[in-house]
């Protein structure tokens, strides 16, 4: 399978570049297959959706209110999908940094997830925007609302899609045979790197500080002034989780464009990061201990709101937690997988209960969101995993990188490139 | 390397005059003296319920006409900037005219990522259309939940009283203000209403709660608010504290300059550690790796 990314280059020339595209463009496997035929549906019945919300206004197809100004698409889509995509960060910085070699084969992927998810789900965020035509008001700087933890959080968004569209840029360059692009833009990985990571602990840690100045409005067991470094922490075991997750379907999916190497380590490397999801988990605990003591809440686990709380906490933290630890002992992959899923859904019921679930729990009229809302955002996913197999099926992502440099190498690969 | 280290230094310039470039903090601390912002004094115990207020704000903003028959407590809305809502309490019934307290230190402007809701100089905080992307975190930050959003509209905008800036820039009071019947309502420097207010609870010390609801609330407003009952009984959050909203978010906004400067170039160099034998040797192993 190597040897189809040479293969694939493009011929010499404007046109065989423009052809090369063309028949890159094209897909690679049986378009009616189940998967494509609800997918499509379901893009296609958001885009109609899409249409009324911006021709009608939010109400039109949401159930956002005066009291719940967010919802789904805030809640869900952007602060729960970003926590996600923190695998990138986290990976890149025990690779370029730690110098943990031994990770490598999945970084890739990992950053391409990472960005792809930044994309969709931060840009799902244009959906939920009022005016959406402003967006470029705090970017330009016309107006910079510099005391906003959105107006960081945004900016950091913009930047860190950037840092990762370069960690990512040698996979293009490798896909289009540009030899001499590649090098430039391989120089620049480390810089993206350390820049990507420093965003993202802050973007992160953002999200959280957005519901600061909420104060009284997010029930007082999810409140605390240290929601940002919680952000952060479970930030680590989300994204990681969402790594081992994704590989597990990528690597059934898509194992004919699995490298040798990633193919032969790839379990060890689960159980490595099954070993720094539970440590980063029993972290997360301890910090939520120290929260629950700090604020005295166990004055509200009376209530339904507490067992709600002790719901997520132990069934959805503390489970996970000890099943990666089980797992990573016991080196079994099933049990990781399912810590994995686990953590996630803890994530998501964490994410909710802060901006969705625990906001105004008080409010006579609780949000609950549309199925035309959810429906968007299972379309927003459907076209990430389009995307995602899109770019899988062509470029160099899953492990091919580490096999290309031995193939491409030979001086008159690189003449032929620069001849062109 | 240099190619790197410049590259990093740009961006790190780029990331960084993003958030110090300017003045941390949304207030624009008031003058004194004689540009002390103006405000309104509410004083309850006079509000006849008469909810001209309520007309004189919509024909002054072109808002749609209130309500002519109203029962239980209303909230403001997109359309109607200002309510009267009645409340039956220890001492009888009260009525209480509710709008935008126009905060000292707002949480909305605070939280407008492109200062599209802002503090003006005279008090009032306002509005610009052209500026505010519609994404409501103003309305997650407000202590008193009163930024507005159109919903149902296209090009949606956030609805809220504006103090009627246009009419202070003028000389003029507030619409409501001139309307009013009764004197429940006292236009004037913010400084000169603390000290009516004040007055008032010494003149009659057993009419009044010795409280200004809005002299200390998160951080001070520009409305404040006499009665003859504790504030928590008309409706107003009691538990909201006098700290002003934007320093919830202020130390983890500090934190962002310099974790920009700090981290960088520690990754960097925790980079260059672990590479082992620094130089060419780190740079052989990233072109074997393929990115």
């Amino acid at each position: 399978m190597t040897h189809a990314l040479t293969a694939s280059a493009p011929a010499s020339g404007v046109r065989g570049f423009i052809r090369f595209l063309a028949r890159e463009a094209k897909p690679t496997g049986p378009i009616w297959t189940p998967f494509n035929v609800v997918s499509g549906l379901i893009i296609a019945v958001a885009a109609v959706l899409l249409v009324i919300r911006f021709t009608q206004g939010l109400g039109s197809i949401t159930n956002l209110s005066q009291d719940y100004p967010w919802g789904l698409w805030i809640g869900f889509d952007v602060i729960t999908g970003v926590a996600f995509a923190g695998g990138a960060y986290v990976l890149t910085f025990m690779v370029y940094v730690l110098g943990q070699e031994k990770y490598h084969p999945i970084v890739r992927v990992t950053v391409l997830n990472g960005f792809l998810a930044y994309v969709f789900y931060a840009g799902a965020l244009l959906l939920d925007l009022g005016r959406p035509w402003n967006v470029i008001n705090p970017i330009i700087g016309n107006s910079f609302g510099v005391s906003s933890v959105l107006f960081l959080v945004a900016w950091h968004f913009l930047l860190y899609m950037t840092a990762e569209l370069v960690e990512f840029s040698p996979a293009v360059a490798e896909w289009l045979g540009w030899n001499r692009v590649h090098r430039v833009l391989t120089g620049m990985t480390i810089g993206a790197v350390v820049f990507g990571i420093t965003l993202s602990t802050l973007h992160q840690s953002g999200l959280g500080a957005l519901y600061l100045m909420a104060r009284d409005k997010v029930h007082p067991l999810w409140y605390s002034e240290f929601l940002p470094i919680l952000f952060l922490v479970s930030s680590v075991f989300a994204g990681l989780s969402m790594v081992i997750f994704e590989g597990s379907i990528t690597h059934r999916v898509f194992h004919h464009r699995v490298g040798h190497r990633l193919a032969a380590t790839h379990d060890s490397l689960v159980i490595g990061l099954a070993r720094i999801c539970a440590g980063t988990m029993v972290v997360y605990l301890v910090l939520q201990l120290l929260v629950f003591v700090h604020g005295q809440r166990w004055v509200y686990l009376g209530t339904g709101m507490g067992a709600w709380y002790l719901f997520e906490i132990l069934g959805f933290v503390l489970a996970p937690a000890a099943l990666f630890i089980h797992g990573f002992r016991r080196e079994d992959l099933r049990v990781i997988r399912a810590a994995a899923i686990l953590a996630m859904l803890g994530i998501v019921l964490n994410r909710l209960n802060v901006s969705v679930i625990g906001f105004k729990w008080y409010a006579a009229a609780r949000y609950v969101p549309t199925w035309m809302e959810i429906e968007v955002t299972l379309a927003v996913i459907c076209a990430e995993i389009w995307v995602f197999r899109w770019v899988i099926n062509r470029m160099p992502v899953l492990g091919a990188a580490f096999e290309r440099p031995r193939l491409v190498r030979p001086r008159h690969a690189e003449a032929k490139v620069e001849a062109a | 390397m240099i190619d790197r280290r410049e590259l990093l230094k740009t961006l790190c310039v780029a990331g960084g005059t993003a958030v110090v470039g300017r003045d941390l903090a949304a207030e624009q601390s008031p003058g004194r003296t004689a540009d002390e912002p103006f405000g309104v004094l509410v004083d309850t115990t006079r509000c006849l319920g008469c909810r001209m207020c309520e007309f004189a704000c919509a024909a002054e903003n072109g808002l749609p006409d209130p309500p002519a028959d109203v029962d239980g407590v209303r909230t403001t809305s997109p359309a109607q900037w200002t309510v009267v809502n009645r409340y039956e309490t220890d001492k009888g019934s009260i009525t209480v005219k509710r709008q935008c307290m126009h905060c000292t230190v707002p949480a909305c402007a605070s939280a407008c990522l492109t200062r599209a809701m802002h503090k003006t100089g005279p008090g009032p905080v306002a509005w610009t259309s052209s500026k505010c992307m519609g994404c409501r975190f103003c309305m997650i930050s407000c202590p008193y939940d009163m930024p507005k959003f159109e919903y149902d509209s296209p090009v949606p905008k956030i609805q809220k009283c504006n103090m009627c800036v246009a009419r202070l820039e003028a000389g003029k009071p507030p619409a409501c203000v001139e309307n009013c019947p009764a004197q429940a309502l006292t236009f004037g420097r913010r400084a000169e209403l603390v000290d009516i207010g004040r007055a008032r609870i010494y003149g009659e010390p057993d009419k009044y709660v010795h409280h200004i609801y809005g002299e200390q609330e998160v951080g001070g407003s520009n409305w404040m608010y006499l009665a003859a009952v504790p504030f928590g009984q008309l409706g107003f959050p009691a538990s909201i504290g006098t700290t002003a909203f934007p320093t919830y978010t202020k130390e983890f906004l500090y934190a962002v300059p310099v974790v920009l400067t700090l981290l960088p170039p520690m990754l960097l160099a925790m980079s260059r550690a672990t590479r082992g034998d620094a130089g060419d040797g780190g740079h052989d192993r990233q072109e074997e790796n393929g990115a």
